[in-house]
C-alpha cells in the first residue's frame, strides 16, 4: 500500500482457531477511528470461519499469511513463523503504522518483529496524539501510576502494541461487501526451535465468580494470609464472593480460581469492592466493567481509582473493620 | 550449567511515586530502588537450576552506579558472579538499546540459557527479553510459570496463556527464557550470604558507545494522569467513610 496502517490481527480460544481475539478487533476498532486505508493480517492458519469474519469489516483488504515447515508440524502458534511472515509483508507493504493487540503472544512476537525489522516497537500503548511524523504514543508506566507521552525517531513504520479495552467493541465498523482475501503460505527454512504441546487448563474451575452480584477482592495490601479473614468477614456480611488479585494467589493466600484479571475470571457484578489492589491493567481488564466500583487504597496514586465510582484513601485495616462494623450496626 | 540472570533495579513499587517532569523520570536522591520484582523470581529460577544440576550463574544489570547494590543482592543469595554495565542514562534507553547492550556483554560469555524478567515495573515495555533472544540468535520461550532443563540442555517452559491456560513448549539451550513475576517465592539473603557476596567479583564496564547511536523510542512527558470517570472520593474518618459508603450504596448485612 505504502502508508496506511496495517492491524496484525490473532485467532481467539487457547488454540487460536475460535473466531478473532476480542483485543485484536478492539485493535481494529481503533485503526478505523484513526481512518486511512487499513488493511488486516493474520499470520499462522486461518479457519475459513475467521477468513470471514475478518473480511466482513470495513477495511481496505485481509491478507491471511501462513507459514509452513518443511516437515511440518506445527499446529498453533509459532514465534519464529509469525515473525517471519509478518516481517515480510511489513517490508513489502511499508505501511505508516502497524498496530496490534498486546497479547500474551505479542509479547512473544512483536519484540522479535521489531528486532528483525530494524524497527522500535511502542508497546502497551493506550492512544496517540499527532499526525504523520510528529505522532506521540500515549503509554501507562509504573504500574500505570504514572503515564508517559513517547515520540519514535527515525524512519520506517511505527509499530504500536495496543492496550485492551482502548477501543470499544461496539465501534467495530463492518463493511458494505466484504474485503478482498488474499492468502499466502511462507516456507520457513529449518525445523522449529521451540516445539508446543496443546493447551492445558489446570484444576477445575469449581467457583464462577461470574455469577457473583457482589465482589469482595483483596490484593497484596491484605499483607498475609490470616487477614484474609477481614475481607471474608466483610463478604459474608454483604453475601459477596471473596476474589483476589494475581499477587494474592501467587502467595497462595487464596487459590488461583479466585482470581480476577487476565489470567484469571472476568466479572462484571452489580458491586466490587477492591481491598488494597493497586489496580494494574491486567486485573482491571478483569472486572472494569462491573456496575459500581468501590476502590480501597492507601495509595491515593493507584490506578484501581481511576476505575472507581467510589473511593477511600486510606488503612484498609481501619476501613474494612469500620465497614464491618457499620453493616453490623444498621 | 551456565546460566545468566538479566535485572534492573527499579524505584520501590510501594513507595510513593516522586516523578521529575524535567528529567522525565524520577527523583532519584527521594526514591528508595528495588529488584524488579518478575527478575528477582528469574534470579531465583537460574538458582534453583543450578542447585540442580551444578554449574555457574551471572547477573547482568544495565544501570546506574546503584544497580550494584540489585547485584550484590543478588550474589548474596547465591549467584556466583556479576557484570554491571554501568551507565546514567540506562533509564532514558528505549528497550532495543538495553538489548543490544546486554546482548554485547552477554555473547562473549557462551551461555546455556539466559532469564529475564517479563517486564519492567517502572517503564514496563516487557520487550528486552525477547529482543536480546532475537539479538542473540536464540530461540525464545516467553511468559514462563514453571522451567525445567535437563544435563542435556533440553528445556521445558510452562507458557502462560491468557484467560488461565497454559502451554509447555520444548526447546534447547542455548535459549532464552523471559520469567512471569510471582512464579516462585525468592530465596533471602542470610548473613553468611551477604558476607560471601562481598568477595564475589563484581565487573564494571562503562557504557561508553550506544548501538545505533541514538535511542529511537523517548518519553516527551512524564506526568500523572487525569481522571476519566467521576469518582466520588469519601472523606473523614474510618468510621464517617464507611457510615457514607453504606449509606451511598444502600448496603445491608445479610441477614
Ligand atoms: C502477563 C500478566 C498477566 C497478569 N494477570 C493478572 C491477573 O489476571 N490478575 C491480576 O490481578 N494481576 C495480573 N497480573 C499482575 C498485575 O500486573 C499486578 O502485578 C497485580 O495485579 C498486583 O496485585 P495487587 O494489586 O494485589 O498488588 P500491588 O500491586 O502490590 O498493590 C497492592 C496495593 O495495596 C495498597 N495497600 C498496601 N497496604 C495497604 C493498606 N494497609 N491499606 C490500603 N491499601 C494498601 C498499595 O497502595 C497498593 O496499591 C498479570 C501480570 C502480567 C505481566
Amino acid at each position: 500500500m505504502s502508508g496506511g496502517i496495517l492491524v496484525i490481527v490473532e485467532g481467539a480460544g487457547e488454540g487460536g482457531n475460535a473466531g478473532i481475539s476480542r483485543a485484536s478487533l478492539e485493535t481494529v476498532a481503533y485503526a478505523q477511528s484513526l481512518g486511512g486505508p487499513l488493511k488486516l493480517i493474520l499470520p499462522g492458519a486461518a479457519s475459513p470461519a475467521q477468513a470471514d469474519a475478518l473480511a466482513a469489516l470495513a477495511v481496505d483488504e485481509v491478507l491471511l499469511a501462513d507459514f509452513a515447515y518443511p516437515a511440518g508440524g506445527v499446529a498453533g502458534y509459532d514465534g519464529d513463523g509469525y515473525v517471519a511472515v509478518l516481517a515480510e509483508a511489513i517490508q513489502r507493504l511499508a505501511p505508516d503504522q502497524v498496530f496490534l493487540a498486546h497479547s500474551y503472544g505479542a509479547r512473544d512476537f512483536a519484540p522479535r518483529l521489531a528486532a528483525r525489522l530494524n524497527l522500535t516497537l511502542v508497546s502497551d500503548c493506550i492512544g496517540q496524539e499527532g499526525q504523520g511524523d510528529a505522532v506521540a504514543y500515549l503509554r501507562q508506566v509504573f504500574l500505570g501510576r504514572a503515564q508517559a507521552r513517547v515520540k519514535v525517531a527515525g524512519a520506517g513504520p511505527r509499530l504500536v502494541s495496543v492496550q485492551a479495552g482502548v477501543a470499544r467493541l461496539e465501534d467495530l465498523r463492518r463493511g458494505a461487501a466484504p474485503a478482498p482475501v488474499s492468502r499466502s503460505t511462507l516456507a520457513m527454512p529449518a525445523a522449529p526451535r521451540v516445539v508446543a504441546q496443546a493447551p492445558i487448563r489446570e484444576g477445575e474451575r469449581s467457583v464462577d465468580l461470574s455469577q457473583a452480584r457482589i465482589i469482595v477482592a483483596v490484593g497484596r495490601g491484605i499483607k498475609t494470609q490470616e487477614n484474609i479473614a477481614l475481607a471474608k468477614k466483610l463478604a459474608d456480611l454483604l453475601g459477596a464472593e471473596l476474589a483476589a488479585s494475581r499477587a494474592v494467589c501467587d502467595e497462595g493466600w487464596l487459590p488461583i480460581e479466585r482470581q480476577v484479571g487476565s489470567s484469571g475470571q472476568t466479572v462484571a457484578p452489580a458491586l466490587y469492592i477492591a481491598i488494597g489492589i493497586s489496580g494494574a491493567v491486567q486485573h482491571l481488564v478483569g472486572m472494569k466493567t462491573s456496575e459500581t466500583i468501590v476502590a480501597i487504597n492507601k495509595d491515593a496514586n493507584a490506578p484501581i481509582f481511576k476505575v472507581a465510582d467510589y473511593g477511600i484513601v486510606g488503612d484498609l485495616f481501619q476501613v474494612v473493620p469500620a465497614l464491618i462494623a457499620a453493616l453490623e450496626g444498621a | 550449567m551456565k546460566i545468566a540472570v538479566c535485572l534492573k533495579q527499579v524505584p520501590s513499587t510501594s513507595a510513593p511515586l516522586q516523578l521529575d517532569a524535567a528529567t522525565r523520570w524520577v527523583r532519584e536522591a527521594e526514591t528508595a530502588f528495588e529488584t524488579n520484582a518478575a527478575d528477582n523470581n528469574a534470579v531465583e529460577a537460574a538458582l534453583a537450576l543450578r542447585d540442580q544440576l551444578g554449574g555457574e550463574v551471572i547477573v547482568v544489570s544495565l544501570g546506574p552506579e546503584r544497580a550494584t547494590e540489585a547485584l550484590r543482592e543478588a550474589l548474596a543469595k547465591g549467584a556466583d558472579r556479576a557484570l554491571h554495565l554501568v551507565s546514567d542514562q540506562a533509564p532514558g534507553l528505549d528497550p532495543a538499546t538495553v538489548a543490544g547492550l546486554l546482548a554485547g556483554a552477554l555473547t562473549a560469555e557462551n551461555c546455556d540459557l539466559v532469564l529475564c524478567g517479563l517486564q519492567s515495573d517502572d517503564q514496563g515495555h516487557g520487550q528486552t527479553g525477547a529482543l536480546l533472544a532475537e539479538k542473540l540468535g536464540w530461540p525464545l520461550a516467553s511468559i514462563a510459570a514453571a522451567l525445567e532443563v535437563d544435563g542435556a540442555g533440553k528445556a521445558r517452559v510452562k507458557r502462560e496463556l491468557e484467560g488461565g491456560w497454559y502451554q509447555w513448549l520444548e526447546l534447547s539451550c542455548p535459549c532464552l527464557v523471559t520469567i512471569q513475576a510471582g512464579i516462585n517465592k525468592p530465596r533471602y539473603a542470610g548473613m553468611k550470604g551477604m558476607l560471601a557476596a562481598k568477595k564475589k567479583p563484581i565487573a564494571k564496564t562503562p557504557v561508553t558507545d550506544y548501538p545505533g547511536g541514538q535511542t529511537r523510542q523517548a518519553m516527551d512527558e512524564l506526568y500523572f494522569p487525569h481522571k476519566t470517570k467521576q469518582t466520588r472520593m469519601l472523606e473523614g474518618s474510618p468510621e464517617d467513610v464507611a457510615g457514607q459508603l453504606v449509606a451511598a450504596l444502600n448496603l445491608r448485612a445479610r441477614p
